[in-house]
């Protein structure tokens, strides 16, 4: 059995489940900070805690949260939404509940355009994260064989919204396609900061596989454990290729939660012992319905921003940059605002030009430093100095380059590191047509092939002096016109 | 269900017992089956009853959108916290190792 | 019986100067020297922190400062109500030790009230039971005849107002669990309408049906506390916004005019002592030569009412002691693996009562029982508060027993839960209803025991049913 016919016998058909936990300043149900990596149980109180007595009380950004998201997406938005207590025990959720929407959600049927593709959502709702355990002993922090486990609360009850997908997803690639769109979108709205290596953004996948040309679904597994976009392409397609190589086999799919190994780049049953589990959900009588009412939608409504697809077709046009630059900026929390200040800012050059420093130097640097883009010392408007300082020919690409990683380092203007370096560029005809003719003269044999050969030559040649001649210039020289004058000599 | 059946039998107040996380004794499930059979059969009156029509009452009072601003309150003292705990270890609650992966 | 002066006599005398905070709380703490050991009303004395607070009760009042409308008052709370620092038990070995973090809201606002707190009372093992014989730490006795249970699941609080061990007494009513135990030990005691009173720090039993009332000596007594902790809470999401009624301003308004309707199914229902019967009729009489118009009532529904809250309330109480797990506070009984230990700690704190509440609440959620028990009980919920709204389109109050019988010899009913249960069957339908009803003594029995009669009125229609209660306590007298 070849990776061929098991691909094209069968059809994956892929439903997608999105946790992200939003970008609140406390929990959902407490005034505890919603916050990343702070001290173990510093974010705790009573009711995160679940102490005896304590009371649920919900959390108005969260709910406007989800209602962006459900304007966005087109969600209907059902006369009212409840909350529901899923009944299970685990150590990391204190009240031993999870308080989540269960059939009653906030947000029903919304669709999201993935690469000109409509993807049906079937749901969003509102719901408590848990606890983090930490596993000691045994199996290098992985809970089986561990000795015990350490519990911290600080994470039970920050909100997450779950988003779930109709299966309407039939690749990996599509799989993966639909989480960026999905994680673009989320950004750009404020909903969450979505970063999957924090664990604000979960993703899980149900995969089944039929023969193609059938419509009746498989018996699908779900997919967890997957942290990074790339890892829900590779989980999949590894979980499409098992599938597909079982069925071809004459053996059947078991309904079952698989994890994904990224280290191995398989997935694998989780289940050690089949344990029932019965959430006996009813509804929380501690808290009452949410209604979305005119008022509080068209507050949502107010505070709502550019939707990804829209702003990149936006800043295309408007910018006159590529697809893939738009989506290079939109990836970036506050990138394109700060992209935007500094095209404001412009006196000379191309909002172009300020997208590819900022898409290249800039966005180097933040990976470097680790860093946010509210980190940068480099103001907008100095970034649109340095574009200036290029564009009027004062300095050169690569001496802007120099000055570009001063001024990120020490804040510095642009213009003055130019001054305190002496970096302005050699504009001047005579001193540049004296270095033309000395490295001329020195390489009379790369003069005489450029005057005998053929454009590949020519072009070949030309380069070779050119850098010549900007080396015997220290870089200094400004390049167009050292262009012209050499290109006048050789005729 | 017929007349006599017990309305529940003993395996489901075993089940029971593992949903509730109870380590009953043979003579409690024993004692239980009896009582919540009794129980049950009184229960029976309501569940015979016609309720075509009629919604449930999960709240004795309709109130709606009750929110609270999204600003941060201070929480407990992790000391405090941590000195209710049965065991604690490395400023967290300790329990013994977790068999089952979290569903 | 010796009984405390009254809270509200207490109050003004603290404030204006003429007693002591001080000497006030020594009174009591000497009736309860004397007589708590037979009693057992409280897990808890706070004899020192009492004692601090009253100095500075009386401190601020020689500072010429108002220490607040229950300046100097003792009140017992039931020990389901958290106190900061102070252990709270449910009456359970669960919670043995655990001191919350926090104070409940109705105990901030009696500290702010001027209150002195005394103890906390002893009560059946969270709140379930109608004798206090399921309280892990031993029985509560009726302080009228000791060889009888207080009621419950608040016998405690009960019995500490009706021994004068505190003026004044907070308890928690799910099914009936401060007004039984008031009818049983002859006191005045509350239930007020579902969101008047904040039930945060309230160690929940069946959230949709705890709700937190006064114990007092008398109608007016009982009037000044709920006023002190009624109002809005934004701590608890079902609190509503709801100005403070003057309940004690028109409390001797009288009932000339009302339409009071006697409730066939509680009052002829299975089981009652015929002296129960007697004397709420007698207390209807009496309304009636007040000037009301008293006529007997149906509410149909409400004989499923017993069933239904059988079902509810261990539904969520099955769902609100699942965090008792031994992982963050209370008991842990340790085991190799984090299951075996939850379960092991669970089946060593809990006691068979809770156990059993429990184990109905977990097969009535359970998958494929949901609809038939949970569901369904909460339609009937819906069909007794019709039965209710269509009671008061022809009444203003409705009168009944508040128990069935008077109070009742220790085991008489701990073997079959059934009939423990069916001694809530008065007081569990204004549970369901969310609405307020409030027991009131009306003379003895035969065997010289106190009875209670009940009066129930439509939500938020406390100063209408206070004043019926009034009107009920000055006829008894």
């Amino acid at each position: 059995m070849t990776t061929t016919d098991v691909s094209t016998n069968w059809e994956p058909v892929i439903g997608l489940e999105v946790h992200v936990e939003l970008a609140t300043a406390t929990k959902l149900f407490c005034g505890c900070r919603n916050e990343f990596g702070a001290e173990p149980n510093t974010n705790v109180c009573p009711v995160c805690l679940g102490l005896p007595g304590s009371l649920p009380v919900l959390n108005e950004k969260a709910v406007e949260l989800a209602l962006r998201l459900g304007e966005a997406l087109q969600f209907t938005m059902p006369p009212q939404s409840i909350f529901h207590r899923k009944n299970y025990f685990y150590p990391d959720m204190p009240k031993n509940f999870q308080t989540s929407q269960y059939d009653e959600p906030i947000c029903l049927a919304g669709e999201i355009e993935v690469d000109g593709v409509r993807v049906r959502i079937t749901r969003a709702h509102l719901e408590e994260d848990t606890g983090k355990s930490m596993h000691v002993g045994g199996g290098g922090g992985r809970i089986h064989g561990a000795d015990h486990s350490l519990v911290d609360y600080n994470r039970a009850g920050v909100p997450l919204l779950e988003i779930v997908s109709e299966p309407d997803i039939f690749s990996a690639e599509q799989a993966r396609a639909y989480v960026t769109e999905l994680r673009a979108t989320l950004l750009a709205l404020g909903v969450s900061d979505v970063k999957m290596e924090e664990g604000s953004m979960r993703v899980d996948a149900n995969v089944s596989v039929r023969r193609v040309g059938t419509s009746k679904l498989g018996t699908r597994t779900e997919i967890k454990n997957m942290n990074s976009i790339r890892s829900v392409q590779r989980a999949i397609e590894y979980e499409i290729e098992r599938q597909a190589e079982r069925l071809e086999d004459g053996e059947r799919i078991v309904q079952e939660t698989r994890h994904w190994n990224e280290a191995e780049g398989l997935t694998r049953s989780m289940r050690s012992k089949e344990e029932a589990f019965d959430y006996r959900y009813f509804p929380e009588p501690d808290l009452v319905p949410v209604v979305p009412t005119d008022e509080l939608r068209a507050r949502v409504r107010a505070t709502m921003p550019e939707l990804p697809l829209a702003k990149r077709a936006r800043l295309v046009s408007e910018w006159a940059i590529s697809e893939h630059d738009a989506r290079v900026l939109l990836d970036v929390p506050g990138l394109t605002d700060y992209v935007d200040a500094a095209v404001g800012a412009l006196t000379d050059g191309t909002p172009r030009d300020v997208v590819n420093w900022a898409s290249g130097e800039v966005l180097a640097h933040l990976n470097d430093s680790g860093g946010t883009i509210a980190d940068v010392a480099l103001a907008p408007d100095a970034l649109a100095e340095l574009v200036g300082l290029v564009a009027k020919g004062t300095i050169n690409r690569g001496q802007a380059k120099e000055v570009l990683a001063e001024s990120l380092r020490s804040g510095d203007r642009p213009a003055a590191v130019v001054a305190a370096r002496g970096l302005e560029q050699e504009s001047d005809t005579d001193a540049l047509g004296a270095a033309i003719d000395a490295v001329l003269e020195a390489n009379a044999d790369a003069v005489v092939e450029y005057r005998a050969g053929d454009d590949a030559v020519k072009k070949k040649k030309r380069g070779f002096l050119m850098g010549q001649a900007t080396r015997a210039l220290q870089g200094r020289a400004n390049g167009s016109v050292l262009a012209q004058l050499l290109d006048e000599r050789l005729g | 269900m017929a007349d006599g059946e017990a309305r529940i039998s003993r395996a489901e107040v075993e089940h029971a017992a593992q949903l509730a996380r109870l380590a009953l004794t043979d003579d409690e499930v024993e004692q239980l089956t009896v009582d919540l059979a009794k129980i049950l059969d009184h229960a029976a009156l309501v569940s015979a009853l016609d309720t075509t029509d009629v919604p449930p009452t999960s709240h004795p009072i309709e109130l709606t959108n009750v929110l609270r601003p999204d600003v941060p309150r201070p929480g407990l003292d992790r000391t405090e916290v941590l000195a209710e705990a049965p065991v604690a270890e490395d400023f967290r609650f300790r329990v013994p190792r977790i068999l089952g992966e979290e569903p | 019986m010796t009984t405390s002066p009254s809270a509200s006599a207490i109050a003004a005398a603290v404030r204006g100067g003429d007693t002591r905070a001080i000497d006030v709380l020594e009174e009591h703490l000497a009736r309860i020297a004397g007589r708590e050991a037979e009693i057992h009303a409280f897990n808890t004395v706070l004899e020192d922190d009492a004692r601090a607070t009253a100095d500075a009760i009386d401190a601020a009042v020689a500072e010429g400062r108002d220490p607040g409308p229950l300046a100097g008052v003792p009140v017992a709370l039931k020990d389901n109500l958290c106190t900061r620092g102070v252990a709270t038990t449910c009456s359970s070995r669960i919670l043995e030790g655990w001191k919350p973090p926090y104070d409940a809201t109705v105990v901030e606002r009696l500290r702010a009230a001027g209150a002195v707190i005394v103890g906390k009372t002893n009560l059946d093992e969270f709140a379930m039971g109608s004798s206090t014989e399921n309280s892990a730490f031993g029985p509560t006795r009726n302080p009228h005849d000791p060889t009888r249970v207080p009621g419950g699941s608040s016998g405690g609080s009960a019995a500490s107002v009706a021994a004068g061990f505190a003026s004044l007494a907070l308890g928690s009513d799910t099914g009936g669990s401060i007004r039984q135990p008031a009818a049983l030990c002859g006191v005045v005691g509350a239930k007020p309408t579902y969101g008047t009173v904040s039930r945060y720090g309230l160690i929940a039993f069946a959230s949709s049906l705890d709700q937190i009332g006064p114990f007092a000596t008398s109608v007016d007594d009982a009037a000044l506390l709920l006023e002190t902790i009624w109002g809005h809470d934004p701590c608890d999401s079902t609190s509503i916004a709801q100005p403070t009624p003057s309940l004690r301003a028109t409390l001797d308004g009288g009932v000339d005019g009302l339409r009071v309707g006697i409730v066939e199914e509680l009052t002829d229902v299975d089981g009652i002592a015929p002296e129960v019967r007697e004397a709420v009729e007698a207390a209807a009489l009496a309304l009636e030569k007040e000037g009301a118009t008293v006529d007997r009532v149906s509410l149909p529904s409400s004989e499923y009412g017993l069933s239904a809250y059988y079902l509810i309330a261990p539904a969520e109480a099955s769902s609100n002691l699942a965090r008792y797990d031994g992982v963050r506070y209370g008991l842990r009984v340790d085991a190799p693996d984090v299951a075996t230990m939850n379960a092991s700690t669970r089946d060593a704190g809990f006691g068979a009562e809770v156990k059993r509440r429990i184990m109905l609440g977990t097969y009535a959620l359970s998958a494929g029982y949901y609809d038939a028990y949970y569901a369904q009980a909460q339609r009937v919920r819906t069909l007794i508060v019709r039965d209710f709204a269509r009671a008061y389109e022809r009444f203003d109050v409705l009168l009944s027993p508040t128990s069935p019988t008077v109070a009742f010899e220790f085991g008489a009913k701990t073997s079959d839960p059934l009939a423990m249960y069916l001694s809530d069957v008065c007081t569990i339908p204004s549970n369901l209803s969310g609405h307020p009803a409030i027991s009131v003594p009306w003379g003895t029995g035969a065997s010289g025991l106190p009875i209670g009669a009940q009066v129930l009125a439509p939500a938020l229609a406390e100063p209408l049913m206070f004043r019926v209660a009034r009107a009920i306590e000055v006829a008894a007298s």
